[in-house]
């Protein structure tokens, strides 16, 4: 049955309520009112005041009492509404969340799961766009995992709840209710009739730190993640140049054998992301592929990616990299 | 001590004595050790001891203390093995925590004490989710956070009061006022303005404000919040009255920022002293005995530290490099691997 993203995640969600006592899921408006995405609607009716609740406005204190449960041994999974708002909470990410089980040498340990709407592309200006993937990729302990399709979706937040590490999970909003190409003045497309909108009822999993590549190549290799997939899908077919695209689904753990493998094949890569350029994950990909590919490449590296600029509010499809921009880094590949 | 004192069996109270002793001994012992370039870092909890102490005594074996780095006496009173302390301060082969967290920041889950952090106030939430969680699965077991008073001003403060409060948790919630925060007095953190314990009317909890250096009425306070929080009833905020009579750690001299005779001045006493006048005074202690306790306790810290300092102390011994990647995810990922050959570990 085909779903959209959102229906998938809330049916992930229903399926670990059902299948695990000690999952359960919190945030702010998560409850009553079932999100304001709707990701949880009609699972506190269906499974409990105690299992799916509402929070004080607090994302501080969201994710230290999750932290508190998961050491206690259940499996929370905390929603935080915008990933724009989650740097109150940064501290007990980074400080607790990352180190517990390290410092602890396992006595303790976070099995936590942080859900948060993240990305561009809903005219929502500065605090309600933002892609903060780097900033928990940075940090060493954090499971950083960024889906771009319904099937997807499903799979990595049921892996993600089962994971004794602590996930951030961050959620495309962009393409929560359709696949959205970068083509912001066309008709916008829902799930109904893509592939990867075929989501299995009941578990499954898929994977954390498998990439996916989406399209084989000959080319040049495209990383992606979250709603760029889609960007640079259409980019691909509208260029004509045969672009491996790798979907990378999680960025820690990152599956880099399937990126090493794919730029010796192809010996030219370009980069995608809608976070600011400097320092961004890309750069992160950009060293990876430099070092281990170095002898294969035949073009310098390309990244294609926001602004380093606050996300703008008028000028978000400026500042948004959309699939001209791809073009034009997937030609300069070509090129040289 | 009010007429609220609880009877307390006198070989309890003897054991209280022997966890803040047995502190303060130990503390002093290692904070020499410090001194003679066998640790890089302690700290002490010198006039602070009967409250860590009394509350490990009245909270059970199941239930979870969230520490400060300043309760040592709660692993006193609960017997932690003297040599894993030493073996952690001197961060030897066998470092319980591996050599991966400072000497004094302990971890030991069997002993109802959750791994402490430098960051303070961060796990002062945490309790509450511990004890949130408790009371989901129908546990009767508790939560009980410390912070400092200087730490109350972290947003963490209002969070665990906020969410204590909304969610009913089983846990308390309890404040060491020991007036100093590194060198700034207590006033910084708003103690001119209000009592710490009032603050628990804001949040619709109840607040208490006890002498923490009287061992027993921490032990009442203490065992009046858990029968209200086995009983459903929910948190409740205790500000404990003391001082800390040592600097804030190895790294500073006390003498800089506040009077050096502040400590002998201060006029709730010294705990240890207290509860040992208390014992003799009902006829269940006496000098002879207290001296011998004093060298047995003297006795047990000296035979723990030789037998560390013959593992090892700072930098003499190390747990193996290959400990360095271990634990930062459950499985260890590629680039922990990856790095450790390239360190050859």
């Amino acid at each position: 049955m085909a779903l959209s993203m959102i229906q998938a995640l809330n049916s992930a969600l229903d399926v670990m309520l059902a299948r695990d006592p000690d999952v359960l899921i919190f945030g702010e408006d998560v409850g009553y009112f079932g999100g304001v995405f709707r990701v949880t609607d009609g699972l506190q009716k269906k499974h409990g005041l105690n299992r799916c609740f509402d929070t004080p406005i607090s994302e501080g204190g969201i994710i230290a009492t999750a932290i508190g449960m998961g050491a206690y041994g259940l499996r929370p999974v905390a929603e935080i509404q915008f990933a724009d708002y989650i740097l109150p909470a940064f501290d007990q990410l980074v400080s607790e969340a990352a180190r517990l089980r390290y410092r602890s040498n396992g006595e303790f340990w976070a099995p936590i799961t942080v859900r948060a709407p993240y990305g561009g592309g809903i005219f929502g200006g500065q605090t309600h766009s933002q892609s903060p993937e780097a900033l928990f990729a940075h940090v060493t302990g954090l499971v950083t995992v960024i889906p771009s399709n319904p099937y997807d979706a499903k799979g990595l937040l049921i892996s993600a709840i089962e994971s004794n590490d602590p996930v951030i999970f961050l959620e495309p909003k962009r393409i929560y209710n359709g696949p959205f190409d970068g083509h912001h003045d066309r008709q916008v497309k829902t799930w109904a009739d893509h592939p990867l909108a075929e989501v299995p009822e009941g578990h499954f999993t898929v994977p954390l730190g498998k990439a996916a590549v989406l399209r084989p190549g000959r080319d040049v290799t495209v990383l992606a993640y979250g709603t760029m997939v889609h960007v640079a899908e259409a980019a691909i077919s509208e260029c004509g140049i045969d672009g491996e695209l790798i979907d990378l689904r999680s960025i820690v753990p990152l599956d880099i054998e399937t990126i090493t493998a794919s730029v010796k094949k192809t010996g030219r890569c370009v980069i995608v992301h809608e976070a600011s350029r400097f320092a961004g994950f890309g750069a992160e990909l950009s060293a990876l592929v430099q070092e281990r590919c170095f002898f294969h490449l035949k073009s310098r590296i390309q990244r294609v990616t926001g602004w380093d600029t606050p996300y703008p509010h008028a000028f978000e499809w400026d500042y948004f990299p959309g699939p001209a921009r791809v073009i034009a880094a997937l030609e300069e590949a070509m090129e040289n | 001590m009010g007429p609220w004192t609880p009877d307390i069996a006198p070989d309890d109270l003897r054991k209280g004595l022997r966890a803040m002793l047995l502190t303060r001994l130990f503390e002093d012992r290692m904070f020499r050790a410090h001194r003679q370039g066998k640790t890089s870092f302690f700290l002490k909890s010198v006039g602070e001891e009967a409250i860590a102490a009394a509350q490990s005594m009245v909270l059970g074996p199941r239930d979870m203390c969230f520490p400060t780095y300043r309760v040592l006496a709660w692993l006193m009173a609960r017997e932690y093995p003297l040599i894993n302390l030493v073996n952690q301060i001197f961060s030897n082969e066998r470092d319980p925590l591996k050599g991966r967290q400072l000497p004094i920041l302990y971890s030991a889950r069997d002993y109802g004490f959750y791994s402490l952090s430098g960051n303070l106030g961060t796990r002062f939430v945490q309790a509450v989710g511990w004890a949130m969680a408790s009371a989901y699965k129908g546990d009767d077991s508790l939560a009980l956070g410390y912070i400092g008073e200087g730490s109350t001003a972290e947003g963490d403060f209002h969070e665990a009061l906020t969410f204590a409060s909304v969610y009913h948790a089983p846990v308390l919630l309890c404040i060491t006022n020991n007036q100093w925060a590194i060198s700034s007095y207590a006033g910084i953190a708003g103690a001119e303005e209000t009592t710490f314990a009032a603050k628990a009317i804001g949040y619709g909890l109840p607040g208490l404000r006890v002498d923490g250096n009287d061992f027993l009425a921490v032990w009442a306070a203490t065992q009046w919040a858990v029968a209200r929080a086995r009983a459903g009833l929910g948190a409740t905020l205790i500000e404990f009255f003391t001082y800390r009579a040592a600097g804030h750690s190895t790294s500073d001299d006390p003498t800089r920022y506040r009077p050096a005779d502040e400590a002998k001045l201060w006029p709730l006493g010294d705990p240890i002293e207290r509860l040992k006048q208390h014992l003799i005074r009902i006829g269940e202690w006496d000098e002879r005995r207290h001296i011998q306790f004093e060298a047995e306790i003297a006795e047990a810290i000296r035979m723990a530290i030789k037998e560390g300092e013959a593992v090892g102390t700072l930098g003499k011994s190390k747990p193996p490099v290959s400990e360095m990647f271990e634990g930062v995810f459950e499985k260890l990922d590629w680039r922990v691997l990856e790095q450790r050959r390239e360190l050859g570990a």
